[in-house]
């Protein structure tokens, strides 16, 4: 398969981690909004150049809405 | 009104008056104003619950709130196997529970649950596959849940079809063997407990999606909006499978889950061939015969999180070339039909029967993919979890906060891919 799936996008690593209580290294490890309609997500071209990159995904008819840079912010 | 039983007798005299003197299985009520207690999701799951609620817990005034029809979600599109060997204790002591409940459970509710308990067979492929597998056995075997291994030449004689040829792609090294699992016929879950639960006074109200729900001052549960109006309960119940995300958003609670479309799909019937279960997780492959005589076969999950309710074909692809090699007399059978459910996976693949931060918000989900053989077990301790608010032992370490305090109970990483 040429794209894979990341997961959700925009979940930044809490930092120093040895400050981070467990509440939030929670959220960030396994919490997700999972969300039914337009969702931020991760993608990667792994039968290409092997980057990550990020898209708007439409998880109700799994259309793409838009697809950006990562570290770029969400579209609109 | 009294509600009939079913019986051999019963059968046979409204047979002979042409089947036109049963009554309706269950009331279509209106939704009253208030209720004890509210169940949002008409599986297995929830209208057990509701059942256990009432026949257990002495609580009355409760409602099933589904969406669409009872049993039109995962419940009516799962491949039905029941199995209870699952590695850890915790795990174990869970799905045996069910195990037990399923057992006794036609008699219970008066309806016929068809369970059959044929035997679940695992294959194993690869040296790390026999490994895993014994490694389950014996742990099971420890936790007082059946399960054996059997030699290739054994799981033959046990599944005649099966191609134990050592030069396949995934050739047959072994199996581990469940003699009480089986199959149960899905529906009849979900009607069944309808039934029962609606004999003890629960309203069953179908048409019904929960678009909100509502909180006091406090923060605790004061109602759920419901596209058939608001209706007030101080404790609901969430049951809503891969669902259960959306649902939870509205009381603002965050969950470790995503959802993903699982596939199946059937053959056209054929004879009895097929005389037990045959999973295999390394490959891929479920597959059992209805009693109707199509073959049941279960396919993987797609591999992106969706809510579209149907997979990626190439996914059933894999499933039948598996299905095609362990069993090449099938090749040539046609299939009838596919479809797809919305599965809630944690990332421990272990469910969540709980408590929530919210007050008189309680959560049962994370079935993913394995949930059905779990339905009269999760139903139970989930009833006892909502009339106690606090969790049964069987069901106590399955919180939200084990992800926080790093108490997984990690059968995915037990059985290296989804179940
Ligand atoms: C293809 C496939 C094969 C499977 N094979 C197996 C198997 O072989 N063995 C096994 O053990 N498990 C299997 N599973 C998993 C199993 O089907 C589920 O874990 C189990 O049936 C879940 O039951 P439930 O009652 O929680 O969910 P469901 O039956 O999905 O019930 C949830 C209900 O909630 C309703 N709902 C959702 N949102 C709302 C709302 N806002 N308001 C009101 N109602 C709402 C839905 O309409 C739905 O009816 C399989 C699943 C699939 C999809
Ligand atoms: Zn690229």
């Amino acid at each position: 398969m040429e794209f894979t799936h990341g997961g959700e996008a925009h979940l930044v690593r809490p930092s120093p981690p040895a400050q981070v209580d467990d509440d939030t290294w929670t959220r960030f490890l396994y919490m997700r909004d999972n969300l039914k309609g337009v969702y931020a997500e991760r993608w990667r071209h792994a039968r290409g150049c092997g980057q990550f990159f990020n898209a708007l995904r439409d998880t109700t008819t799994d259309h793409f809405v838009a697809v950006y840079k990562r570290g770029e912010p969400r579209p609109r | 009104m009294r509600k009939q039983t079913f019986s051999a007798l019963s059968l046979i005299w409204r047979g002979l008056s042409g089947h036109r003197s049963w009554q309706q299985q269950w009331r279509k009520p209106e939704p009253k104003t208030r209720y004890d207690a509210i169940i949002v999701g008409g599986g297995g799951h929830g209208l057990g619950a509701a059942y256990y609620l009432a026949q257990e817990h002495g609580l009355s005034n409760i409602a099933v709130l589904e969406k669409g029809w009872i049993g039109g979600g995962n419940t009516g599109r799962n491949t039905t196997i029941i199995r209870s060997y699952y590695l850890f204790s915790e795990s174990a002591a869970l799905y045996d529970h069910s195990l037990k409940l399923w057992e006794d459970l036609s008699r219970a509710l008066n309806y016929n649950m068809m369970f059959s308990q044929r035997g679940v067979m695992m294959l194993a492929h690869t040296v790390h596959d026999v490994q895993v597998i014994k490694r389950h056995v014996h742990a099971n075997r420890c936790n007082g849940v059946d399960n054996e291994w059997l030699e290739p030449a054994q799981a033959k004689a046990f599944c005649p079809p099966l191609n134990i040829a050592a030069n396949i792609r995934y050739p047959v090294l072994g199996a581990a063997l469940q003699r009480r699992g089986g199959t149960a016929r899905h529906d009849a879950v979900a009607w069944g407990y309808a039934r029962a639960a609606d004999a003890l006074g629960v309203d069953i109200i179908e048409n019904c999606e929960v678009t909100g729900i509502r909180r006091d001052a406090g923060g605790a549960v004061a109602g759920v909006e419901t596209s058939r109006g608001y209706i007030q309960a101080r404790k609901v119940g969430v049951s809503a499978a891969g669902h259960t995300s959306v649902v939870m958003r509205m009381a603002g609670v965050q969950l470790p889950l995503e959802s993903f479309p699982l596939q199946a799909l059937v053959s056209e019937p054929i004879k009895p061939i097929f005389p037990c279960v045959v999973m295999s997780n390394t490959i891929h492959a479920y597959i059992s015969q209805s009693d109707k005589g199509e073959l049941v076969i279960g396919a993987g999950t797609d591999a992106y999180t969706s809510y579209t309710q149907r997979g990626a074909l190439h996914i059933n692809m894999h499933t039948l070339d598996a299905i095609c090699e362990l069993f090449p007399e099938f090749r040539r059978l046609r299939m009838l039909r596919n479809w797809g459910g919305i599965v809630d996976v944690t990332p421990d693949r272990s469910p969540i029967i709980a408590k929530t931060a919210v007050p008189g918000l309680y959560v049962n989900c994370g079935w993913g993919t394995g949930g059905f053989k779990a339905t009269p077990g999760s139903a139970h301790l989930f009833a006892w979890t909502m009339a106690h608010d606090e969790p049964h032992p069987i069901n106590a370490p399955f919180t939200i906060e084990r992800f926080r305090d790093g108490n997984l109970i990690d059968e995915a990483a037990a059985a290296a891919v989804a179940h």
